[in-house]
């Protein structure tokens, strides 16, 4: 049970979160309404995704005060505590990508040699500032017209209709294109995360002098570039793509791995000894 | 070393190319598909929603709306089975601006609830609280513009001759934006028609004409008003109308005057006709 504890933790909290967006629907629930967009928490508390309400400003709408709060709650919350927990703890778009992960290392497809890396982990960040771009040519959110992220989520809650290929297209894309294809190289969202997350302070903490250096952390890293100290020195991982996932701690045996509260001091006092 | 950070700088500078070249490829081909994508020009929106350029920016896609309506107490049918919410939030394959609210009037039209609980609950401000709202800032839903009804009068069995009246019956604004014109039937000689006419100032776009409709495909049906309107031109003023006679504002009349042709009338006529010098 340990090695999957954190796995089991997200899907919980995303299934948990899907569901009360599903009842909000079908049942009138009033936990958590809306969609990623714009939500209301218990009735009251406005939340909305900062890359989409980005998006709606730039295409020439001046929005809603309730949307504008809703996303600087969001932005401060993920600023502060989560990084880029999104992506991991919460998009349903996770599960599918971790399904094509995981099917891809069993059918030993997760070799460099099967992996068609023709585009690069930063083009999420030139996707990000083009979906900007693009909202402000044609005067509606260009990523919301697109964002399987959304179209999932909206198919569970209203029904998927034709929807549901831009998920499978995801899944085949992870599984026989790109490993972490969309997650880890072109989504804009996970990208507006990262930046937004840089500094927040819930972080994995590696333990140099407990490794072994069995790279099982690597391999199952989604993101696996953030996680070059291992086997090497004692520090966070403070890379912004960094999902704080949990993955690694779950698989790593040796307890060299953690999450902790990032510190900004420490640093500093060891130079000064 | 120096020719080391050249390399480096033209490698840079080589990398940052690319990625702006495929980059516009992307936002080419992105623009296009978005541009393409959100036309659909015959989609009626909730009350109170934006006209549909300002709607396509404004509405984030959440579903608020959509979820007020379906979870309504009164959507149950004449038997007292649960029915389906108005709102319906666009799918792939419906061909429309995916994740936006509307409506399909023969299927659920708009049952115009008093206290209008879709709009208030829009959070981007898509759907415009004070276009449904009156002077005193209370709720209105006849002030409501989903759309406008439009009458097919060949498809009407109404201008048949025969006696119908669902859509008039129908019409929660009974008499007033539907109204029966009576005409003589000179086919028969001693019946009437009983016509419906709709006003497009009272005509709130709800539907309920073209679900009660008896035709096969309805011959009473709401487009956006957009579609169902035309226009005059600014160049028109009613001269018979004091407020549209303002617009003309402090116009002056134009006088054209010709000088009189010293010629005699004879003269005229005699040179040959008619010369414009």
């Amino acid at each position: 049970m340990n090695n999957i504890k954190y796995l089991l933790l997200r899907r919980a909290t995303q299934i948990t979160l899907l569901f009360l967006y599903f009842c909000a629907n079908a049942y009138g629930w009033h936990m958590l309404e809306g969609t990623f967009g714009a939500s209301k928490l218990f009735g009251v508390i406005p939340l909305s995704d900062p890359y989409t309400t980005l998006q709606v400003l730039l295409s020439g709408f001046i929005l809603g005060a309730d949307v504008l709060l809703g996303a600087l709650i969001i932005t401060i919350f993920y600023m502060v505590v989560g990084g880029r927990a999104f992506c991991s703890w919460v998009c349903p778009i996770n599960m599918v990508t971790d399904l094509a992960a995981w099917l891809r290392r069993k059918l030993r497809l997760d070799k460099e040699i099967t992996n068609y890396r023709f585009v690069k982990r930063r083009a999420r960040y030139w996707i990000m500032a083009l979906g900007l771009i693009v909202s402000a040519v044609v005067g509606v959110a260009a990523f919301e017209m697109v964002s399987p992220i959304t179209i999932m989520q909206r198919g569970i809650i209203f029904g998927f209709g034709a929807g549901i290929s831009i998920v499978v297209a995801i899944f085949l894309f992870d599984l026989f294109g790109v490993k972490n294809g969309w997650c880890g190289h072109l989504c804009p969202l996970g990208a507006t995360y990262s930046l937004i997350g840089q500094k927040s302070l819930i972080r994995v903490e590696h333990d140099h002098e407990a490794c072994t250096g069995c790279m099982e952390c690597k391999v199952v890293c989604p993101e696996n570039q953030v996680l070059y100290m291992i086997n090497k020195e004692s520090i966070h991982v403070t890379d912004g793509e960094c999902t704080n996932c949990g993955r690694c701690i779950d698989v790593c045996n040796d307890d060299a791995l953690k999450f902790s509260i990032r510190s900004f001091v420490k640093k500093e006092t060891s130079q000064s000894e | 070393m120096a020719k080391n950070s050249n390399n480096n700088r033209r490698k840079f500078m080589a990398t940052t190319l690319q990625s702006v070249g495929l980059t516009a490829i992307g936002g080419l081909l992105w623009s296009g598909y978005s541009d393409e994508a959100k036309a659909s020009p015959l989609v009626l929106r909730p009350p109170g929603a934006l006209n549909e350029t300002d709607f396509q920016k404004a509405c984030i896609k959440c579903g608020l709306c959509a979820e007020a309506c379906e979870n309504r107490d009164s959507n149950k049918n004449k038997d007292g089975s649960k029915r389906p919410g108005t709102l319906k939030m666009a799918k792939g394959g419906d061909h429309m601006l995916i994740g936006t609210p509307y409506f399909v009037p023969t299927d659920v039209p708009c049952y115009m609830c008093d206290d209008i609980p879709c709009v208030p609950v829009c959070p981007s401000g898509a759907l415009d609280i004070s276009s449904v709202s009156d002077d005193k800032g209370e709720l209105d839903i006849n002030k409501a513009r989903m759309g406008l009804a439009v009458v097919h009068k060949e498809s009407c069995v109404a201008f048949w001759g025969l006696q119908c009246d669902a859509c008039y019956r129908a019409c929660p604004l009974l008499d007033e934006a539907i109204t029966l014109e009576y005409q003589k039937n000179e086919r028969t000689g001693k019946h009437a028609f009983l016509l419906p006419v709709v006003h497009s100032d009272v005509c709130t776009g709800c539907g309920l004409c073209e679900k009660a409709c008896i035709t096969e495909k309805p011959a009473i049906f709401v487009l956006p008003i957009e579609h169902s309107t035309g226009r005059a031109g600014s160049h028109y003023v009613k001269g018979w109308d004091e407020a549209d006679q303002q617009r003309v504002g402090e116009a002056k009349e134009i006088h054209t005057k010709n000088e009189r042709s010293e010629k005699a009338p004879a003269d005229y006529l005699n040179s040959g006709g008619l010369d414009f010098e």
